[in-house]
């Protein structure tokens, strides 16, 4: 259950969750809920897959599915940190517009019942061998865990692994960190330092829908090749289930990525197979359990999971 | 006091819709004084300190900082300016270390590493100038209130700040406590800094300020030297007639025990004990006052006997009927068919719901009673007859049962929870907090009526946090400090004993 393929994929599946989940961190640290991942990684992985297309350019590909995402972000800011409407409803909101909206565009665009075209040779992003691969495969568990385990992905899963060390660096030791930080838990004492929490909000929402964004391309146009419809397939919703795991730390969310993503390995795995002394594991037990054990974790049975204190609270000076 | 003035206010409006908060206010402001500005709730004091702190802007009207006209539109401009403001409800941020709050909005660099050590530098040489002394790595959540004004205080001078706005600074604080903020204060003016002290409380105006303005409507109505002026006077310019600051009583005539407590434990959610081992009496025709800091377990203690909250163990008598805490709750509407009456110490959060109408919320809890209801159905017409002489008899103002209590001010909502248990004749009341966020004159209406209520020989359980008024109404002083009664007093308890009672400094044995 622990051999190098199983935790091959475990690397490939767990990149976009950890990349959603830090976007959700940025968002969730700075007081807005996001409940929009799904929405945000469906619609970017269709905007990468589109332009990736139509322009045989990975790159440009990525760029439209971060455009696509930060779009999506605004209006869930829009929403939330200037209208100061409800988070939960506007994430949701975001979540059916996005899934309606790709399938439309998809269908109209291309025909092809809502999804997009194979790509064309470049729009793909490729696996990268990293230097000696080859060389070190013989190397008994080290060099195989090297050559096999960490080479051969493509770039946005090292900018995933990247993201974790970069996201904690800047929430702990620069002052947009700190501020960020503060912003969630009490925006009063950063309005009264000075800061604009709207513009503080606002650069977190952003920094949400980038990295949301880098994680929707990955599904279409570095895992796949190609949009399908409904392709975030709940990734966005078991993101934001590990955020809650990571209880909003950095380190944590890749380590909760890494279990969500070991058990959709073992998922996979495991279909159809007999384990010893129970017999057949159903997929969708697999499926649950992330879910499952974020229930247990809130309900205070691993440690306790307190979010930031003003998350989901929209500020508003009050009025002597 | 010579010399250009460090603040000056000319003609300040501001209005919220329809509300007139500050009408052509003028206020001068000497350098290195201490200022006091003193006013019932709603007379306009903090709006004018939030226009002077850029949190509002003045809708006409000049401000001017040693003698230059400024414009101060958001926070940034006051701090640059030199403006600091320690602010009622802290402005911290709880999971951050004191560092960590001291430099946000002020960290130099995008890196914070730079940052940190000069505030750390800053930090001690403000210790030693100031005597603010403060572990900077602490964590904001494990220090006591006190601790944690000072890092507001200290946050205000690390951005340089010389006029220093403190609003109700002394709210959460022992009376000790408010002695060290004093002596604090008074170093900050000595070395040349200038204090604005908000407050309603005329006894710190008169302990520590230099000048002292005072508020009313929205009007700056006086001002004057502190060592020209007395309360009394004081008192008649915030409410615009002559008020009794005491209660007058004559000595209580206890008669049987109505209410009895023995051996009362609670553990909080978190699985603390917050009520540890509490035993006393209330006898009828006595009130029984409960002192102690914010925060030792007379919450608790209060919920507990009210039927909120279930003690781990603990026996309670009412007019001699027994009931052991420890093994079931007692639900408030029981505790009610007992014969107690609660006015919680949160009317917003536990006395009423604000967005329902003032005659519905006249028989919140009572609503079962046949005589406002007729099996599920409510007896409209009764409840409102009952609600508005409720309203006659304790002056409820606006006197319209169909408004929203939440239209009306602190001192009203107040009466109306008053009312609607006074009216149902308890043996014993409980009552939290009754004067929190009431103005003068209302209190005194408050405090005359628990005080015949005694005199109709019923028992009160008062807990307050406002020493002054639990020395003015309790005929007998029990002090908490830790969950623990740690020392009970008769009436007229000597203020200093009482104080170092609260602070857990000394205690009876008991």
């Amino acid at each position: 259950m622990f051999d190098i393929l199983t935790l091959d994929s475990m690397v490939r599946v767990s990149a976009p969750l950890i990349l959603a989940c830090l976007a959700g961190l940025y968002s969730e640290r700075s007081g807005v809920v996001d409940i929009g991942l799904e929405g945000k990684m469906l619609g970017a992985a269709f905007g990468a897959g589109a332009i990736a297309y139509l322009t045989a350019n990975a790159w440009l590909g990525l760029l439209a599915g971060i455009a696509v995402a930060v779009v999506l972000a605004l209006i869930h800011g829009f929403a939330s940190i200037t209208n100061r409407g409800n988070q939960i409803v506007s994430g949701v909101a975001i979540n059916f517009l996005a899934l309606g909206l790709t399938a439309l565009l998809g269908q109209t665009w291309f025909r092809q019942g809502g999804r997009t075209p194979p790509l064309p040779e470049g729009g793909r992003f490729g696996s990268i061998e990293l230097p000696f691969a080859t060389e070190f495969a013989n190397v008994p568990i080290v060099g195989q865990i090297y050559s096999e385990l960490i080479s051969g992905h493509n770039i946005l899963v090292y900018i995933a692994f990247a993201m974790v060390p970069l996201t904690w660096w800047i929430l702990f030791r620069t002052r947009f960190g700190l501020r960020l930080r503060a912003v969630g838990e009490n925006p009063a004492a950063v309005d009264t330092a000075g800061i604009s929490v709207t513009w503080l909000r606002y650069r977190a929402v952003i920094a949400c829908g980038i990295l949301c964004g880098v994680a929707g391309s990955y599904l279409s146009i570095a895992q796949s090749s190609g949009f399908i419809r409904d392709m975030a397939a709940g990734r966005g919703y078991i993101a934001l289930a590990a955020l809650i795991f990571a209880k909003w730390k950095p380190g944590n969310a890749m380590w909760a990525c890494l279990l969500f993503g070991l058990l959709d390995a073992w998922a996979f795995r495991l279909q159809g197979q007999e384990i010893p002394g129970i017999g057949q594991v159903p997929v969708q037990f697999f499926q649950a359990l992330p879910y499952i054990l974020t229930v247990i974790l809130l309900a205070g049975f691993i440690g306790k999971a307190i979010p930031p204190k003003a998350s989901g609270e929209p500020y508003l000076k009050e009025r002597t | 006091m010579t010399g250009t003035p460090a603040i000056e206010l000319r003609k300040i409006n501001k209005r919220f819709g329809p509300v007139h908060a500050n009408k052509d206010i003028d206020l001068v402001v000497g350098k290195g004084s201490i200022h006091g500005i003193i006013g019932e709730n709603g007379a306009g004091k903090s709006t004018l300190m939030s226009i002077l702190y850029g949190f509002y802007q003045a809708d006409n009207g000049d401000i001017l900082v040693d003698g230059k006209k400024v414009s101060i539109p958001d926070s940034k401009t006051a701090i640059a300016l030199g403006i600091g403001m320690v602010h009622q409800h802290f402005m911290l941020v709880d999971t951050f270390t004191v560092l960590e709050n001291v430099i946000l909005g002020a960290e130099g660099a995008a890196l914070l590493g730079g940052g940190v050590s000069k505030a750390r530098k800053e930090l001690s040489r403000l210790e030693n100038d100031y005597g603010l002394k403060v572990d900077p790595d602490a964590l904001i959540q494990d220090l006591p209130v006190g601790l944690q004004q000072r890092v507001e205080i200290l946050k205000a001078l690390y951005r340089g700040a010389d006029i220093l706005i403190l609003d109700e600074p002394t709210g959460v604080l022992t009376p000790a406590e408010a002695d060290h903020l004093f002596r604090i204060l008074e170093v900050l003016r000595d070395q040349g800094k200038t204090v604005l002290l908000i407050t309603h409380k005329l006894r710190e105006i008169m302990a520590i300020t230099d000048t002292v303005s005072v508020m009313r409507r929205g009007e700056m109505v006086a001002t004057r030297k502190t060592s020209e002026t007395s309360m009394p006077e004081l008192a008649e310019l915030m409410v615009g007639r002559s008020v009794l600051l005491q209660v007058e009583k004559k000595p209580a005539k206890p008669g049987k025990t109505v209410m009895k407590v023995d051996g009362l434990d609670v553990i909080d959610s978190r699985g603390v004990k917050v009520v540890k081992d509490v035993s006393f009496e209330v006898r009828a025709g006595e009130i029984v006052g409960i002192a102690g800091v914010s925060g030792n377990g007379q919450s608790e203690l209060l919920e507990t006997l009210a039927g909120i909250r279930k003690a781990s163990k603990g026996t309670l008598w009412i007019d001699g009927d027994q009931s052991n805490l420890g093994e079931t709750r007692i639900d408030p509407a029981e505790m009610r068919d007992k014969g107690l009456g609660h006015v919680p110490e949160d009317r917003h959060r536990m006395g009423l719901i604000t967005k329902f109408a003032e005659y519905e919320n006249s028989i919140l809890g009572y609503h079962k009673d046949p005589k406002y209801a007729k099996g599920p159905f409510l007896d409209i017409p009764a409840i409102k007859a009952n609600a508005n002489a409720e309203i006659e008899k304790y002056d409820i103002r606006p006197p319209n049962c169909q408004l929203k209590t939440a239209n009306f001010s602190g001192g009203n909502q107040q009466k109306v929870v008053l009312a609607r248990e006074i009216e149902r004749d308890p043996t014993v009341l409980l009552v939290g907090q009754p004067t929190r966020g009431v103005d003068i004159g209302a209190i005194e209406f408050i405090h005359k009526r628990l005080v015949e209520l005694r005199d109709a020989g019923k028992g009160v359980l008062l807990v307050s946090v406002e020493l002054d008024e639990i020395r003015s109404l309790a005929d007998r002083v029990l002090v908490m400090f830790d969950g623990k009664i740690v020392g009970e007093r008769g009436a007229q308890a000597d203020e200093g004993e009482l104080g170092l009672l609260m602070a857990g400094v000394e205690g009876d044995a008991r």
